[in-house]
């Protein structure tokens, strides 16, 4: 018998858990402590918006919310390394990509506020809304790879999931065809261990998530989710690969969910406390502030006035939230073809003619 | 512009468009299992990669759902893609993609994205073909609010259809009716002209009772027709052939002047497509009725494999006697 193949996956980590560089020199964007700055806030603002987000659910003000507590540096990290013209393909908890990308916080309330309009946002226009049917995200992914290798056009996918996705069918088409075709995409697994109560040990046997990749004959790399300088770097070179046309990778980001899967779930369940403790205590804000007073580019000060800015750029966008009056009826049906067909423009008019008349 | 025209049968004329559209539009893109260098196991795309390069049509892994999830990413990013499913009895990994969002995607976006994209595929039974190849569902397509579904019946409508399909804003299942890819031939002048969506074609015109029906039953349909002219009824016969949005205003308006009603598909009875052309004319036209509605259709079975295929298919003599059923109702 002889040995066909062997595998080996590379894990990154540039920032330990106490901010300090794991390699001589940090990649430039990393040295630069005013980039540094930029993506320490939108974290912060990330998780003050999330704190907000469950406030209001809990006040009966917003529908179901899913937090991404702990999940900052992954999020906003892939946000970070992405181009303009790039592609995001979220799920539905990334927040902190989306805000680097211009997504405005009182349009992912809207989302959850029961609004459609909360789509059509105001971050790059061609960038996909979320995704809640597991993992079918990273086929139009695909096809949105494709169209830009049709064109040969230098941009890139990212389609976001988390652990539980993986083991879906639609992954392992996705990463295969993508492998297949050389597509532009970079798919990113954001491996936060819990898939609501299933644990990443109940998922798969596969000792990482980015050795799938290997089947696929496509990169596959494991990075430290927490370590945002980390996310960064990888997810750019990965990014950098794809726009060349040397093909997708599959970067699985290790973090922890330190939330409840959405507001409608208890972790308390089916999760020991001590486990999320022990996660709380590497997780992503406190060794990025950590790093940035290494480079004296933070203080107390700092902190403060941040923290002031977030609560009063969230309270405006919750108030202009709050403030926006539900679609008109006729608005179920505004959409649903370019141009509304005889039998639409009847019911319709049955629903504007009951408008205000149903229970509830 | 010099317009050729000849004989072809249905399957060379959905060749024919396609080649239309890749000529004419740099956006479309044709792709699916075994469409390159094969031509598809129909045959449907036969030469367009030898024609419009491996870049515009070309081969995709061994993955339904796949097709559907390239077609709705591409198609949201600015191409027009022709998917094809290689049997409709293999769409059904498919179908998640087309639910959950090529059909949503303009709704949940208010818009900002669309999905121009065509999903093909062969459909219908009568050709002994093996098990999970014959099955007729298009109502489960036509159930999906935000999609199109377009069943045509000769060359000359499949051309026309499916031009509209390519160049339609919103995402359309276009099922052939496999069995008469090849039965006819009809001139199809190759000018790139499109025929509406939804819209039903008046095949033949009749005074005593409406004939609905669609895809490969249209065959069965006009025959009966034709016999039945020879003892003194007179049918009109229409194609529904876009089955989502339907035209229930040329239905609704037969109906009201001939006063029956006779649908005729190879799909299972109970919540098809014929059931709702038949809810729509008992809401809108009870009282131009002079006999009940008469469905001739598959059976509430499993499609059964070959040797008793053509007792699933409605044949002209259950059309016939339905008709007759519904003349001496009165």
């Amino acid at each position: 018998m002889k040995t066909q193949a062997r595998f080996e996956i590379k894990y990154e980590q540039l920032l330990d858990a106490e901010g300090k560089p794991c390699v001589k020199q940090l990649p430039a964007f990393a040295r630069d402590p005013e980039e540094m700055v930029k993506m320490y806030q939108a974290m912060s603002l990330t998780r003050a918006f999330d704190t907000r987000a469950i406030a209001l659910q809990r006040t009966g003000k917003l529908g179901t919310y899913a937090s991404c507590l702990g999940h900052e540096a992954a999020h906003v990290g892939v946000g970070a390394a992405m181009q303009e013209g790039d592609v995001l393909c979220p799920s539905y908890r990334e927040y902190g990509a989306q805000f680097w990308r211009g997504v405005k916080p009182e349009e992912i309330l809207l989302y959850w506020g029961g609004d459609e309009r909360g789509n059509d946002f105001s971050g790059p226009r061609h960038d996909f809304p979320w995704c809640v049917p597991i993992a079918t995200q990273t086929m139009y992914g695909a096809g949105a790879a494709l169209a830009f290798k049709t064109r040969k056009e230098k941009r890139a996918v990212v389609a976001m999931l988390g652990d539980g996705g993986t083991s879906e069918g639609a992954f392992y088409e996705a990463l295969n065809s993508a492998g297949a075709f050389q597509l532009p995409i970079v798919f990113v697994s954001v491996n936060n261990k819990w898939a609501i109560s299933v644990p990443l040990s109940k998922q798969t046997r596969a000792e990482t998530l980015a050795q799938k990749a290997i089947a696929a004959g496509i990169e596959g790399i494991q990075v430290d989710g927490n370590d945002i300088v980390a996310v960064r770097k990888v997810a750019e070179d990965a990014l950098k690969r794809a726009r060349e046309g040397k093909g997708p990778t599959l970067i699985e980001a290790l973090t922890y969910r330190l939330s409840d899967h959405t507001t409608a779930d208890d972790a308390r369940r089916y999760r020991p406390n001590e486990e999320v403790e022990a996660a709380r205590s590497v997780e992503p804000l406190v060794r990025t502030r950590k790093y940035l007073e290494s480079l004296k580019a933070w203080d107390e000060k700092k902190q403060k006035a941040l923290d002031a800015e977030n609560k009063a750029s969230i309270e405006a966008s919750v108030k202009t939230y709050l403030d926006t009056p539900r679609q008109p009826v006729g608005a179920m049906f505004d959409y649903m073809y370019a141009e509304l067909p005889e039998l639409l423009r009847e019911q319709r008019e049955e629903a504007e003619r009951m408008e205000g008349e149903a229970h509830g | 512009m010099a317009e050729k025209s000849h004989k072809i049968t249905m399957l060379e004329a959905i060749t024919q468009a396609m080649a239309w559209e890749l000529e004419h539009d740099d956006s479309v893109v044709v792709f699916g299992e075994d469409v390159g260098a094969n031509g598809g196991v129909f045959r449907a795309t036969d030469g367009l990669q030898k024609r419009f390069g491996e870049e515009r049509v070309f081969d995709t892994p061994l993955a339904e759902a796949m097709i559907a999830g390239l077609c709705v990413g591409a198609a949201a990013q600015g191409l027009k893609p022709v998917g094809e499913i290689q049997f409709s009895g293999f769409m059904y990994p498919a179908v998640d993609q087309l639910v959950s969002h090529a059909s949503r995607l303009r709704t949940r976006t208010r818009g900002r994205l669309t999905c121009p994209m065509v999903l093909r595929a062969p459909s219908g039974g009568g050709i002994h073909a093996p098990e999970h190849h014959s099955e007729s569902m298009e109502a489960m397509y036509a159930h999906i609010p935000g999609l199109k579904v377009v069943m045509p019946s000769s060359p000359r409508r499949a051309y026309g259809l499916l031009l509209a399909a390519i160049r339609d804003p919103d995402p359309v299942v276009f099922l052939e009716p496999k069995r008469i890819y090849r039965i006819t031939k009809q001139d199809v002048p190759d000018d790139g002209e499109a025929l509406p969506l939804e819209t039903c074609f008046v095949l033949r015109e009749g005074s005593d009772v409406t004939l609905v029906s669609w895809g490969a039953m249209m065959h069965e349909t006009l025959k009966t027709a034709n016999e039945l002219a020879n003892e003194g009824i007179d049918c009109e016969v229409i194609d529904a052939a876009c089955l989502k949005p339907l035209d229930m205003e040329t239905i609704l308006e037969s109906v009201e002047r001939t006063g029956r009603l006779v649908i005729v598909a190879e799909e299972p009875r109970s919540c098809g497509v014929g059931a709702e052309i038949a809810a729509e004319v008992a809401e809108k036209a009870l009282f131009s009725l002079r006999a009940p509605i008469e469905r001739v259709s598959g059976y509430d079975t499993v499609m059964p494999l070959f040797r008793l295929e053509y007792e699933y298919l409605p044949s002209v003599s259950r059309i016939k006697a339905a008709v007759k059923r519904s003349m001496e109702a009165e």
